[in-house]
């Protein structure tokens, strides 16, 4: 017998396997996006050394994770790493690593770009009443680059929630996968429940990533509005 | 078992298809990004009545939402309502309606980014709306957008890796196959990502010299 | 008595909450040069500004030869062409050359004939001494050359009335001489009837028939210019005078 499609979300635990499916997305995303912005922190300020060799070896990181598609990447780590390391991890956390070395990568690049941008006369200013390195970043360039970090960070993170849909490639239970089972399970009696499943995750998605990005684009509007006095 | 360089040698016409068909349709879906943009960003900029609110909507669900959920929309729900386009033609379509956004944004970027001064000098020798946007806005906004449009382009190429949710054969889905069905992991993942070097790699290298030919020729002032 | 070319009665100026300008009366005649002085932030600029449409104003009339500007963009689009105004920033067209940027206006907007258009701004080029620079683009210029083309694109409209807004303050001191003499040739030669803001006093007084002073959005003097640099009405005035070294 075939119901209206709408009611495959209110059947039994469907919905609350969703949100369940939802929170292992979000958690994901969560861990690898707080574990990411730190290494990637500490890797932006170490590519604004002189070192030529680290700096090389950074940018080197961080063109291969431009240049990888996500979904390879995923694969590459979910291949190579039990069968070549030995290196067994469950699906889910061998995602969170990956997209933390992603994370990592970008926000290196972000991190980078802010410290580069503010102007040398600051730097030079700081030098000149003998702060020394740690202190003319701590004090000095870090606090001054955070304005502009910040919302290019919200939107490495929306990024970030939008990429954890690919989860389902590499089978970890997260809202898409569970949405499929779902779907496949009450294809007979629902046939068009594939249209409010995919919708209502459709709309999880917007409903995460939409307010994220709002906020990273007030927050720099308001910052050039600062900027132009 | 064969040697590493047999396996990859013999795989090599199946990944030149799916080479193939990764660039044919990231074209296709880059140029309609472009066009879609372009009118989303006119639209914006004129504040075309109706128009200008439905591109507002459109740029924010396409930008926050994945493209593998816009594709499984298109590809698995999209059929249950009576519509019904292959594979390929969703991943264009997908493709696109990702695309559109970011190019928009990328484009309403530049014409923000001409700075007040020089719209009001076009004011000044009393250029029309249409003529200071002809004139001024338009060619310098163009140029100021490159690097948006730069990073859109390879953006784009890579979201094409996820096609192969749809079991569109592009590289992504060429390479996955053969996995399946040979367990050579070491060898295809590697041919995939130089598939992906070749592309990206030359095309990241000559965005970047545009960029800095755009910057030079137009940020003198 | 001579025509008044513009006219400004009972006119207010507000960014959102904040009054900027109080109650602006100002006529200026034919030929006249008036020179707006004061203290930064006095809203000397918005004042310019607002006389070519460039600010909105909340109260008041503006009435340029003659008529009562009705403040919507269309009437401003036509109206400019009849003022010409210089900014600080110059602000020439990175994307245009030299001749272009002195010709879109003529050509494009008063759809004047090319080649005659074309023939005048060469000769507007050569009376500021850059006959050789009409095809390159403006990154090749100095800041003092670019200033002395975003002169002649403004005049290449035939305006009947200039406004100048702090044309030297980004200028190196050298390049000051050469500007402030084209605006004296303008005033001078051509009769030209101006507004100029600027901080040189010396220059304010060479050209100045009258000072407008203002301070906090008031007008506090209009007195002319002799008189005023030798004695200005008001005690703000004489202090804004003793501040200034020249």
């Amino acid at each position: 017998m075939a119901h209206s499609g709408i009611s495959v979300l209110l059947e039994g635990t469907n919905f609350t396997r969703l949100l369940g499916g939802l929170w292992v997305t979000v958690k994901i995303a969560a861990i690898a996006l707080i574990v990411g912005i730190v290494l990637g922190i500490i890797l932006g300020v170490l590519r604004t050394f002189k070192n030529r060799p680290l700096r090389l070896i950074l940018r080197l990181y961080l063109e291969f994770f431009r240049i990888v598609p996500t979904v390879v990447l995923l694969f590459l780590f979910y291949y190579i790493l039990p069968r070549q390391m030995n290196f067994n991890l469950p699906a889910d956390q061998l995602a969170t690593l990956v997209f933390a070395l992603w994370v990592a990568a970008e926000m290196s690049d972000i991190v980078r770009g802010a410290l580069i941008s503010v102007p040398k006369h600051q730097r030079e200013s700081g030098m000149a009443i003998g702060l020394n390195r740690y202190q003319l970043y701590r004090y000095v360039l870090i606090p001054q680059a955070i304005s502009l970090e910040i919302p290019a960070t919200i939107n490495l993170a929306t990024r970030v929630i939008k990429t954890t849909s690919l989860l389902m490639l590499i089978s970890v239970m997260d809202v898409i996968n569970i949405g499929q089972q779902i779907i496949e399970a009450n294809n007979h009696s629902h046939p068009t429940g594939v249209f409010w499943v995919y919708g209502l995750i459709f709309l999880f998605y917007f409903l995460i990533d939409y307010p994220l990005s709002w906020w990273a684009k007030r927050l720099e509007k308001k910052r050039l509005e600062r900027a132009n006095g | 078992m064969s040697s590493s360089w047999n396996i990859i040698q013999q795989s090599l016409p199946m990944f030149e298809k799916g080479f193939v068909l990764t660039l044919w349709l990231s074209f296709v879906g880059i140029i309609g990004s472009i066009i879609v943009g372009l009118i989303c960003s006119l639209v914006q900029y004129f504040k075309v009545p109706v128009l200008h609110q439905i591109a507002s909507i459109y740029i924010e669900i396409s930008r926050n939402t994945p493209l593998l959920i816009q594709l499984f929309f298109l590809y698995y729900a999209f059929p249950v309502i009576g519509i019904k386009f292959g594979a390929q033609l969703c991943g264009i379509i997908g493709l696109i309606f990702l695309g559109g956004s970011y190019m928009a944004e990328g484009f309403t970027g530049g014409f923000n980014g001409v700075t007040k001064s020089q719209v009001e000098s076009g004011k000044a020798i009393g250029l029309s709306r249409w003529q200071l946007a002809k004139y001024v806005v338009f060619p310098q906004g163009f140029s100021l957008s490159v690097p948006a449009m730069a990073a859109n382009v390879i953006f784009l190429i890579k979201e094409t890796s996820i096609f192969t949710v749809i079991a569109i054969p592009e590289l992504t889905n060429t390479a996955l196959d053969l996995i399946g069905m040979y367990y050579r992991s070491n060898e295809y993942l590697f041919v995939l990502v130089v598939g992906y070097a070749i592309i990206l790699i030359p095309l990241s290298i000559i965005l970047t010299l545009l960029e800095k030919r755009v910057r030079y020729g137009s940020f003198g002032n | 008595m001579a025509d008044k070319v513009l006219e400004v009665e009972h006119l207010e100026k507000y960014y959102q909450k904040k009054h900027v300008l109080f109650d602006i009366n100002l006529s200026i005649q034919q030929g006249e040069v008036v020179t707006l002085l004061g203290p930064s932030g006095s809203g000397k600029s918005t004042l310019i500004r607002c006389l070519n449409g460039l600010e909105e104003y909340q109260k008041g009339t503006i009435i340029f030869e003659g008529k009562k500007i009705v403040p919507t963009e269309k009437n401003w689009q036509q109206i400019r062409q009849k003022i010409g105004m210089v900014f600080q920033s110059y602000d020439l067209f990175p994307n245009l050359t030299v001749i272009d940027n002195i010709l879109l206006g003529p050509i494009k907007v008063q759809k004047q004939d090319k080649s005659a258009a074309r023939v005048e701004a060469k000769k507007l080029l050569k009376s500021v001494d850059l006959e050789d620079y009409a095809d390159v683009y403006p990154r090749e210029l100095s800041g003092g050359q670019k200033q002395r083309v975003a002169i002649v694109r403004a005049l290449a409209l035939h305006p009947d009335f200039m406004l100048f807004d702090e044309v030297t303050a980004s200028l190196d001191p050298e390049m000051v001489r050469g500007i402030l003499n084209i605006i004296k040739g303008l005033a001078n030669m051509d009769n030209m009837t101006m507004i100029v803001v600027t901080h040189e006093m010396n220059f304010a007084q060479e050209i100045a028939d009258r000072v407008v002073f203002l301070e906090n959005g008031h007008i506090l003097e209009q007195t002319p210019a002799k008189q005023f640099f030798s004695k200005p009405k008001t005690d703000r005035a004489q202090a804004f005078l003793d501040s200034m070294d020249f």
